[in-house]
This record gives structure tokens, C-alpha cells and sequence, in this order.
């Protein structure tokens, strides 16, 4: 479907790119991770060349991910910070998931979810991208005792599981509300799916006659 | 170079099946180092490297007998130093050939993630199979004396191998054969145990009253046993660890976050499949936009 003329922008281009920059730093790290966590996953390292260009290459991705969560925190920071309608919110989510979403008070550009996956990476990836950088044997074999890289193993592999927690709940998410994919990769989204997903944003960009974050007449397929 | 076929596995790295374990009449081994009767030559260090062809870089003299400093990838043995004055005021020089010890439960192994590169035969040998080997370093993790170190030029982790490539052909590691003074002695671990208590009874009858053998029960042993004249504090020997054991912080690691974290992906993964095939997904219908396009007219009018 091309894009209807009075569709809503939600993540405007630059957005969208750095998001998926992350999403796929993120996957490779999940892959190449896993495998050195816990056997069952060793065969993942074939994805990567081998064992040894697995352990060389993650570090590095690790680098680019958070340079890359760093422009997303920067972009997004504003819209997530927690009102008190997300504290309703989440002491209702069992509303949210039997999709009876219209019972609890009007969701802003994000709900408490996304706001929560949100802070949730924003803590996870500086403590996963510091934690590595003390077990990152190459440069910094040397730089810290060897009881801190134990240390800072155990935290690594703890931050990994919790990050792999919450973006198996953000990538479901996603999958979940229908159209939330085509957000993300294309940008815009219907004034339905604003009014039924999001709607206190719906009518703040009613009230004001915007389209959205990226209000430029030429982005948009007539 | 490969593994070694003629033997069996006991344990390999991060591996969940049974390693093959035909044959049955494998006899543990040990090598004994009676510090008692260390020179410190050093033969055995040129030995290793002499079998191994080892040539690790020449360095400055760092002002001490230890050359070199310190273990690395092309050092596997090295003669430490130890200075000790004891409790009549004489002074004791505590010399220990340093190396893996090849415990009976590898802290090593235990931590490695890459299948097959850490090994232990049915002889109680731990080897390291470079072929397999990652770099990642974890075994240094792992280790409770400090023995592995990973090279900067191949990025693979080095160790004493127990040679053992001579032990699988019934041959003596190339230290053991070359020791000038007995000190070190090599067979099965039996014997060897045997060997040892002889000669503490000689040390005791000497008056090193504390003298004692080194095959600490922590990790279940090791195929690297020590008699030291000073049994009760092994520490004096250049740190030797009173109680070596691998980190509590990776058994956290291995035997808790492991489990744990594999039900946790298990259960988000299949709660969220449940949930999709019961519930299906969240949509967006005709009524949504209409109400939207009307909420948009009321606002555009007022």
C-alpha cells in the first residue's frame, strides 16, 4: 500500500535508519553472544566465518551499536519520559493484552511499553558496552585485574539476557499491533491507527493541523 | 597441532554429548616437582621449549632470577623465585617450576566457549586445541592458578601441554626427562602419590616438620603435584594458592544465569507464539479511521 494522503508521519528518515542500524548491531550481538554463552548456540558462530572472527568482529559491532543507540537517545529521549497516565497503564496491562486498551486513560506518542523498552536499553547498553570493553581480551587483557573480568563476565552475560528479554518483548510488540512494522520501515502510519494506538498524540497533532515529526509536503506519496 | 585420537576424552569444552570413551584401561598420570630438591637450573624451561619449539622473545632483565618475568604464550614453564626467611632466622630460598597444573575438574574448560578447544583425556592430561581455540581469553577466567595467556600474534591461549604428545607414545615430558636432579618425576598418579610420601617422610625426618604434598582436594586434584617443604603455606612459594578454586563468580555464570537465562528466552519466546496464536494481532478497522477523520474535521473547524 502506498502512502494514503492524509497519512500521519511517525519516524521520520533519519530515524527510521538509525533504528534499524541498532536493530541489526543488536541481532548480530544476540547471535555472536549466545554463541559464546552456552553451547547450544556454538553453531551460531558458522554466521560469522568461524569461532575466532565471531569473538574478533562482536566487540566491534558492540562500538557501532551504541554510537548508534547513542543518536536513537538523543532522537527519542523527549517522548519517553513517564507520566503519571503510564503508571495506569502498566498496573493495567492485563486490559492492554485482552485488547481492551479503550478502558485505560489515552496513550501520548508512546505508550508505557515502549517508554519501558525504551529506559530499559538505555541502561542496559552502556552497562553491556562497558562490561565488554573490561573482557575484551585484545585491548584490555591486560588493563584490569582478573578477578574484575570475572566480574564483569557475570554482568556482561546478566545485562545480555536482560536486553534479549526485553527485545524479545519489543520485537513481539511490534508484531503484535499490526502496522507498527510499517512504521518503523516506511514511516507513516493511518490517522486510525494514531487514533487507536495513540491517541492523546492523535489529537495534540489534530489541534495543531500537523502530519507528524517530518511535516514536509514532498516526503509524501501523493 | 590436533587432538590426540590414542586417547580418550573425559571432558571438552563446550560440548553437551558423551565424548567417546571406548577404551577403558587408561591409568591416570601425574608429574611430581619435589621443590626439595630443585636447583633451579632452569633445564627444564629450556627443555619445554626445546619439545615444544618454543622461542619466545628475548626481554630486558628485570632484576630477579625469574627468566622471563613472567609465564606467556611461548613460556609454559618457568622457574619462580621465593626468598623466605624462616623461623630461626635463615633464609630459604623456595624455588617452584610454575605451569598448569592440570586440575581433575578445569576451571578452564569449565569457562571455555568454543567446542573442543579445551580438552582432558582419560589420563587426566588438560590440553588446549589451538585449532578450536577463539581468544576470547575466558579461560584465564577460569583458571584458579593463573596460568593460561592468550597471544597477541595468533590470538589463540597457550599452556604446559603435559607433553602430551611424548605421554600418549608412553614417553616422559621433556622437563621430567631432562631434570638434572630428580626433582621432577613423572608416572602414574598412584605412584607418584607414593613416591611423594617418601619422600615427605625424608623431609619430616630432616626437620621440615610441615612438609607436605600439593594435590589440592578444591578441584578435585591435579596431575601437577608439588612436595613442598612447606606444605601448610603453600603461598610462600611465589603465590602459590593455599586453597586454589575456580571463582564462585563462574560457577554463578556456568551452573545459575546459564538455566536460568534459557528458560527466560524459552518462556518470553513461547509466551509471545501463545499469545499471537490465541489472541491474534492488535488491528486497526474502518471505524478507527472514521473516527480519526471525524475527530480531525471537528478540530480543523473549531
Amino acid at each position: 500500500m502506498s502512502r494514503p494522503k492524509d497519512a500521519i508521519t511517525r519516524y521520520k528518515a533519519v530515524s527510521r535508519l538509525n533504528h534499524w542500524l541498532t536493530g541489526i548491531c543488536f541481532v548480530l550481538l544476540m547471535l555472536s553472544g549466545l554463541a559464546m554463552f552456552h553451547p547450544y548456540f556454538s553453531w551460531l558462530s558458522f554466521l560469522f566465518g568461524s569461532g575466532q572472527w565471531m569473538r574478533a568482529i562482536h566487540p566491534w559491532i558492540g562500538c557501532l551499536l551504541i554510537a548508534s543507540f547513542l543518536g536513537l537517545f538523543i532522537q527519542f529521549w523527549h517522548h519517553n519520559l513517564w507520566e503519571r497516565r503510564d503508571t495506569e497503564w502498566v498496573k493495567n496491562i492485563d486490559k492492554v493484552i485482552a485488547k481492551k486498551e479503550e478502558e485505560l486513560p489515552e496513550v501520548g506518542r508512546n505508550n508505557a511499553g515502549q517508554k519501558g523498552v525504551f529506559w530499559a536499553m538505555a541502561l542496559l547498553v552502556p552497562v553491556l558496552f562497558l562490561s565488554g570493553l573490561v573482557i575484551w581480551e585484545y585491548y584490555f587483557g591486560h588493563a584490569t585485574s582478573i578477578e574484575a573480568q570475572r566480574i564483569a563476565l557475570l554482568i556482561h552475560s546478566a545485562a545480555a539476557i536482560g536486553a534479549i528479554l526485553v527485545w524479545i518483548v519489543h520485537v513481539y510488540a511490534a508484531l503484535w499491533v499490526k502496522y507498527s512494522m510499517r512504521a518503523m520501515i516506511r514511516g507513516w502510519v493511518t490517522p486510525g491507527w494514531a487514533w487507536k494506538h495513540h491517541r492523546a498524540w492523535f489529537r495534540e497533532l489534530a489541534e495543531t493541523g500537523s502530519r507528524g515529526p517530518e511535516a514536509n509536503p514532498r516526503n509524501r506519496t501523493p | 597441532m590436533a587432538d590426540l585420537q590414542s586417547q580418550n576424552y573425559i571432558r571438552r569444552s563446550a560440548t553437551t554429548m558423551t565424548p567417546p570413551t571406548t577404551r577403558s584401561n587408561v591409568e591416570e598420570v601425574a608429574k611430581l616437582i619435589d621443590v626439595s630438591r630443585c636447583i633451579g637450573c632452569k633445564a627444564c624451561q629450556s627443555a619445554c621449549m626445546e619439545w615444544n619449539d618454543l622461542r619466545p622473545e628475548m626481554e630486558e632483565f628485570q632484576g630477579a632470577y625469574e627468566n622471563p618475568h613472567d609465564l606467556n604464550p611461548g613460556v609454559w614453564t618457568l622457574m619462580r623465585f621465593a626468598e623466605y626467611e624462616n623461623d630461626h632466622g635463615d633464609l630459604e630460598w623456595l624455588i617452584r617450576k610454575d605451569g598448569c597444573m592440570h586440575c581433575e575438574d578445569p576451571g578452564c574448560l569449565k569457562a571455555c566457549p568454543a567446542p573442543g578447544a579445551i580438552v582432558q583425556y582419560a589420563n587426566g592430561i588438560v590440553d588446549f586445541i589451538s585449532d578450536a581455540c577463539i581468544g576470547c581469553g575466558y579461560c584465564i577466567k577460569g583458571c584458579p592458578f593463573n596460568i593460561p595467556r592468550v597471544s597477541e600474534k595468533d590470538h589463540k591461549s597457550y599452556k604446559c601441554t603435559l607433553c602430551s604428545d611424548r605421554v600418549a607414545v608412553g614417553l616422559e615430558p621433556a622437563c621430567v626427562k631432562t631434570c638434572p636432579t630428580g626433582a621432577i618425576m613423572f608416572g602414574t598418579k598412584a605412584d607418584m602419590k607414593d613416591w611423594a610420601e617418601e619422600r615427605i617422610e625424608e623431609l619430616k625426618e630432616r626437620g621440615f616438620e610441615n612438609a607436605g604434598l600439593y594435590d589440592p582436594a578444591e578441584v578435585g586434584g591435579t596431575h601437577v603435584m608439588y612436595v613442598l617443604h612447606h606444605a601448610d603455606k603453600p603461598s610462600l612459594y611465589s603465590g602459590l594458592p593455599d586453597k586454589p578454586h575456580i571463582s564462585a563468580i563462574i560457577g554463578l555464570w556456568k551452573h545459575v544465569l546459564k538455566p536460568v537465562a534459557l528458560l527466560g528466552i524459552a518462556f518470553a519466546g513461547i509466551g509471545s507464539l501463545v499469545h499471537a496464536i490465541v489472541s491474534g494481532p492488535m488491528e486497526t478497522d474502518e471505524e478507527d479511521e472514521a473516527e480519526a477523520r471525524k475527530e480531525m474535521e471537528r478540530r480543523g473547524k473549531s
